[in-house]
């Protein structure tokens, strides 16, 4: 595959990861964050974020699952989890937190639960995605080519 | 073509929020998001309200119909107890009557019958007197019947009186004998032989045929005359049926004594002494009936006279014993006849039942409906009172219902505004990228219009939410000195394009009197002019836009010199001017709905300002107040307001009819704005509207003035720069309008310019003397500015030859700069007027202190930028790139995620950032004296939140500087800088968490999370100056971006 199928297919999925809602304007934001000065960025955040939601994630689990839920506390994992999400523009898991603190207010366990399976389940999809786009990213930079980006996103 | 899709997304926008409104699992899920708590509250609330202000009969409305049938009882309680006593009192008195008239009839008959009964004592003693111890008797029977007789009227009660001898039986012969008669019983006949008799010799004629007859033969007279003899007074018989007449009566016995008696004789002396008896006969009931029928009253009265001797066996002597009468009340008298043997009575009944007592019946029933009326009143009243008060407390609840709905409405609002903000965002990147990449001239335009349409959308939505704050009460305006007028020149080169691509007069003028800085709000001021003008903009197609700033005093005084004017007569309205179609003296010549910005008053204006010519003495008697009312008015030549919709012009989303809407866009929503916002800058909005004239909108506002000597801050740098390179410089404006020139002379005295004005250019040449010779009082103007009108008009002949004057003598003057003033010109015209000997740069209208500026800097060769702010326009990007460059930034966040990305963001700008996990650490970081120049503080964090650490911070920073002061309070040094980090919330909720929180504690402003550029720009904007590299055009351009 040469390089410039690659970054056209690199375009097509950021692209379809817009189009889906995964990304917002966020996402494009920090890309546009990232110079010569910090190249690696958006890997940088984004894995931050990975081990943060992961994290996160385990003690939500942990906290919903005791007798007796400390909501507050569960309340503030998921306002973490969607700053978060909502920094690096991972759009779907911040409107699955969004849902997941409106049922946090109500106390109501059952939706909490359900909430946190969605949530579970968007930010794998969403890891899925990124991964998969960081590995075109390496591919393209293994191949010699740089990242669309820079070049073609700087307006 | 924009304003149509425009229009289609307004459309669209509105169709979701409707469709949002009628959903109720919408509003619903809304609620549960954001109000649960408020609306619990709010139940609670109201409950305890309600519960609270309930009051004495609305708590005790169960008791009312109890109350009301207590009330009826009680009343008729009362109402039968009046009766009571009332009937009673009558029956008293009925009694008191009765016995009175009884007592009175037993009395007199008591008297008449011992007048009677004396009488007969008298004939007892004359008898005794003439018959015994007279011998021979004086008496015989005629004698006696002639002298009773005729003594008869003394008795009126007595049927008759007779006498009877004392006869005992060994004397029996002889008196027969010697009256010659046989002593007969009472049955007429001969008399048995017994011990004693009493044969009557006398008789009183009406009772003669007792003559004869031996009164011991009658049982009851026999008792009678025994009984009399041996007392020697009156006795009395128990009522019999008389003889003769069929009436009961008695009769009454005297004994008459042979001789005298001893004074106190025994019985034996008494009945030996006896002689004779006289009796008599009372009718007692004709009696009784003659003395009743002398009396008043005798109708209504029943009366019975008893003999009462034996008590078992009571004896009528008058009166039916089974008369009817009024049973229930008798009156007793007790009657003597003077016998003492006897007892009588006398029993007096009414004739008749004691009527009803109508009046007390009356009284009573009056009293008990009148007061039952009133019991019922009193609860209709209450029953009143309780409805009302029920409906009271519906509507209080209503009410606390409908201002939830509203505060909820408001906040959803918000919310969505905000939520629609965010996908918005992600399309204007996208639309971003999209412009980035190659793409033909057709998609360019797609996408360049898609962007139009979004920033578009992103203002739309911006208003709504501005709107959504006010109606919530969460707007507050700031306080900041501010200088009116470069806000001014910036809204005006806002729509400058647009005016000059209508051809449209766009002026601004600003009194002189108005201080150059005022307390206030800028942005909102911004605002609304924006609106305003931006209306205008929208529906003027020809004529003039102008914005007319003044104190609100001054425009009494030039109501004053209006009124002036029309006493000077009409005819100065219309203008003698060449001017062709345009006859009116406004900015461009078009008639303006509101005649007050015409000439006639604005020279008044004008006017009151020259004749304080030192305008710097006049301002610092403005300033001396501490509040101005600034009346700024935007006055257009558009399509005005038809007069049906004036009403509602200030109502949201309102537009003027539905078709402005169709044709020109836009939801209305700008002028509701705008009132909100003047209300709460204390000032009123009007307008004056003429269909198709124009309109002229007017509002005032009151702002804070400041210390003059407070001013010499960099607000002024800008002007004042510009200032001193022209301060000095002379100018002529040829104008053929007035207000025009007037405009051109201001912006011309701001830059420090002084300008006269000509109405045409003979009048310039003239001014400056046609061959060189100064006029006196004027040097050599340096500057000669035209106005495109003017020199359009034919004058070039002229022109040419003053030209050419010039050139000749131009060695002993410098030529003046002759400067073009125009709202647009063609190429050809440009090229004329080159020739004509205009410098090469024309000053676009409108007119703009900073832009005029420039132009004379290029053409007078002071500056060395060519910059009209036209080709420049930089991005937001850059300007918070010069800002932050370099600087030290604290980045406060618990969340890694967010930390990086703010870091990263701000190093972009290319700043040194350092972060801090919590606030604690950033308190510890932040300890005195530190190097970072600005702090950016996440608010929602664990432990110690921004609100909290900011105000630690600032705690510690106050301690600080008290500090300072003591330590150099010698030296007075104002100028040492005190310890003030500016510290910024980073909030990704910029609805609940409003500016004016974050202000309490301390900060600075708020940026929104993640961060928007213009945003952070406009945060940082205010604490860092910019670098002198970032000069004054630059500025303005950005200010454009950012308005509204």
């Amino acid at each position: 595959m040469d390089v410039g199928q690659m970054q056209r297919q690199w375009i097509d999925y950021t692209k379809s990861l817009f189009l889906e809602g995964f990304l917002d304007g966020q996402f494009l934001q920090l890309q546009q964050l990232q110079d010569e000065n910090n190249p690696d960025f958006v890997v940088e955040v984004v894995s931050l974020f990975f081990e943060d939601s992961e994290r996160l994630l385990k003690d939500l689990t942990f906290a919903l699952n005791q007798n007796g839920v400390d909501f507050k506390k569960v309340d503030a994992h998921v306002h973490q989890l969607k700053g978060s999400s909502s920094s690096i523009g991972a759009q779907r898991v911040k409107n699955a937190c969004i849902a997941f603190r409106n049922f946090c207010e109500e106390q109501n366990t059952d939706a909490c639960l359900r909430c946190l399976q969605q949530v579970k389940q968007e930010y794998c999809l969403v890891k899925n995605k990124l991964e998969t786009l960081f590995g075109l990213e390496q591919q393209i930079v293994a191949a010699g080519g740089s990242i669309p980006t820079e070049l073609s996103f700087s307006g | 073509m924009p304003q149509s899709r425009e229009k289609l997304l307004v459309m669209g926008l509105g169709l979701k929020m409707k469709s949002l409104r009628h959903d109720p699992k919408a509003l619903k899920l809304h609620e549960q998001a954001g109000n649960k708590g408020k609306y619990t509250f709010i139940q609670a609330h109201e409950q305890a309200g309600s519960k609270g202000k309930y009051t004495f009969i609305q708590a005790h409305r169960a008791w009312l119909p109890k109350f009301l049938m207590l009330w009826i009882l009680l009343m008729a309680l009362i109402g039968w107890c009046i009766y009571t006593k009332m009937d009673a009192d009558t029956k008293v008195r009925r009694k008191e009557v009765l016995r009175s008239l009884c007592d009175q009839r037993a009395r007199m008959l008591q008297d008449q019958f011992s007048v009677s009964v004396n009488h007969v004592h008298a004939l007892a003693i004359l008898v005794s007197t003439f018959h015994y111890y007279r011998t021979p008797s004086a008496i015989d029977q005629e004698t006696f019947a002639e002298y009773t007789a005729r003594t008869a009227f003394e008795r009126p009660l007595l049927s008759g009186v007779a006498y009877a001898q004392r006869v005992v039986n060994s004397e029996r012969e002889s008196f027969e004998k010697q009256h010659g008669w046989v002593i007969k019983t009472m049955e007429r006949k001969p008399s048995q032989v017994r011990d004693e008799y009493a044969p009557v010799i006398f008789a009183q004629e009406t009772v003669s045929y007792l003559e004869s007859l031996d009164m011991m033969s009658g049982e009851e007279d026999r008792e009678n005359i025994l009984r009399a003899r041996a007392t020697g007074k009156a006795v009395l018989t128990s009522p019999f049926k008389l003889l003769g007449s069929h009436h009961l009566g008695v009769v009454l016995t005297f004994p008459v004594y042979k001789s005298k008696l001893s004074p106190k004789p025994t019985m034996e002396e008494r009945i030996k002494a006896t002689a004779g008896y006289v009796g008599g006969s009372f009718d007692v009931e004709s009696l009784v009936e003659n003395l009743l029928g002398q009396l008043a009253g005798n109708q209504a009265i029943l009366v019975n006279v008893y003999d009462i001797t034996n008590f078992t066996d009571h004896l009528i002597m008058y009166g039916k014993q089974d008369e009817e009468g009024d049973m229930s009340l008798v009156h007793e008298s007790k009657l003597d006849f003077g016998d003492p043997y006897r007892k009588h009575k006398m029993i007096c009944r009414y004739h008749q039942k004691a009527p009803t007592n109508w009046i007390a019946l009356t009284t009573a029933f009056l009293f008990f409906v009148i007061l039952l009326l009133v019991g019922y009143i009193l609860y209709g009243a209450g029953n009143h009172i309780v409805r009302v008060e029920d409906d009271f407390h519906k509507m209080e609840k209503l009410k606390v219902r409908a201002e939830a709905a509203d505060i909820a409405k408001s906040e959803f609002l918000a919310t969505v505004s905000h939520e629609i903000r965010t996908p918005m965002n992600g399309i204007l990147g996208m639309l971003g990228l999209l412009l980035g990449t190659e793409l033909s001239s057709t998609q360019l335009d797609y996408a360049q219009t898609a962007q139009a349409c979004g920033k578009a959308l992103i203002a739309l939505i911006n208003a709504v939410l501005d709107l959504a704050k006010i109606e919530a009460g969460k707007l507050e305006l700031e306080t900041v000195p501010f200088d009116i007028r470069s806000i001014l020149d910036d809204v005006l080169s806002l729509f400058s394009e647009k005016s000059r691509h209508k051809g449209l007069e766009l002026a601004v003028f600003v009194s002189d009197k108005v201080p150059d800085i005022v307390m206030g709000d800028p942005g909102r001021f911004r605002q609304i002019v924006t609106n305003l003008v931006g209306n205008s903009v929208k529906f003027t197609e020809r004529g003039h836009i102008f914005v007319k700033v003044h104190l609100a005093e001054n425009r009494m005084s030039s109501m004053i010199g209006k009124i002036e004017t029309f006493l000077n007569g009409r005819s100065d309205e219309v203008m003698h001017m060449s001017g062709g179609g345009y006859n009116f003296k406004t900015l461009s010549g078009y008639e303006a709905a509101d005649e007050r910005n015409s000439w006639d008053n604005f020279k008044h204006l004008i006017a009151d300002e020259e004749f304080f010519f030192d305008a710097s003495v006049k301002k610092v008697a403005i300033e001396s107040y501490e509040q101005v009312t600034l009346m700024v008015s935007v006055e257009d030549t558009g399509t005005g307001i038809p007069f049906s919709a004036q009403e509602k012009i200030f109502v949201p989303f309102v537009q003027a009819d539905s078709s402005t809407s169709r044709h020109y866009g836009g939801t209305g929503i700008g002028l509701s704005i705008s009132k909100c916002l003047v209300d709460l800058m204390g000032g009123e909005i009007s307008f004056i509207s003429r269909p198709q004239i124009g309109s002229t909108f007017s509002f005032t506002a009151d702002f804070g003035t400041i210390k003059k000597n407070s001013i010499t801050d960099m607000k002024k740098h800008n002007l004042e720069d510009l200032r001193s390179s022209f301060t000095g410089l002379k100018a002529i404006v040829v104008d053929g309008k007035p207000v025009r020139a007037a405009v051109t002379r201001y912006h011309l005295k701001r830059l420090g310019i002084q300008g006269k004005v000509a109405n045409s250019i003979n009048k310039a040449v003239s001014l400056c003397g046609k061959n060189g010779s100064l006029t006196p009082g004027l040097s050599q103007p340096d500057i000669i500015f035209v106005e495109k009108d003017s020199w359009i008009c034919g004058e070039d002949g002229m022109f040419s030859v003053w030209q050419l004057d010039w050139k000749q003598h131009g060695q002993l003057f410098k030529i003046p700069q002759m400067i073009l003033l125009a709202t647009n010109i063609s190429n050809t015209e440009f090229d004329k007027a080159k020739a004509a000997g205009f410098s090469d740069t024309v000053i676009m209208k409108p007119l703009r202190a900073s832009m005029v500026a420039a132009c004379l800097q290029q053409v007078l060769g002071t500056g060395k930028k060519r910059q009209l702010g036209k080709d420049m326009k930089p991005n937001g990007s850059t300007f918070a790139r010069i800002l932050l460059c370099g600087k030290k930034i604290l980045v406060v966040d618990d969340n890694r995620v967010n930390r990086r990305v703010a870091a990263g963001a701000l190093q972009n700008f290319g700043a040194h950032v350092t972060c801090a996990e919590s606030g604690k650490t950033a308190l510890e970081m932040l300890q005195l004296p530190h190097n970072f120049d600005a702090c950016f503080m996440d608010i929602q964090m664990p432990e110690m939140d921004g609100f909290e650490a900011t105000r630690r911070i600032r705690d510690m920073e106050r301690k600080a500087n008290e500090q300072l002061m003591k330590g150099e309070g010698g030296e007075g040094n104002g100028l040492k800088k005190e310890y003030h980090l500016p510290i910024l919330a980073m909030t990704a909720d910029v609805i609940h968490t409003t500016y004016e929180k974050c202000l309490k504690c301390g900060m600075d402003g708020y940026v929104s999370k993640p961060f928007e550029e213009e945003n952070l720009y406009q945060a940082v904007e205010k604490f860092f100056n910019p670098k002198p590299t970032s000069d004054n055009s630059l500025q303005n351009g950005n200010r454009t971006e950012q308005a509204p």
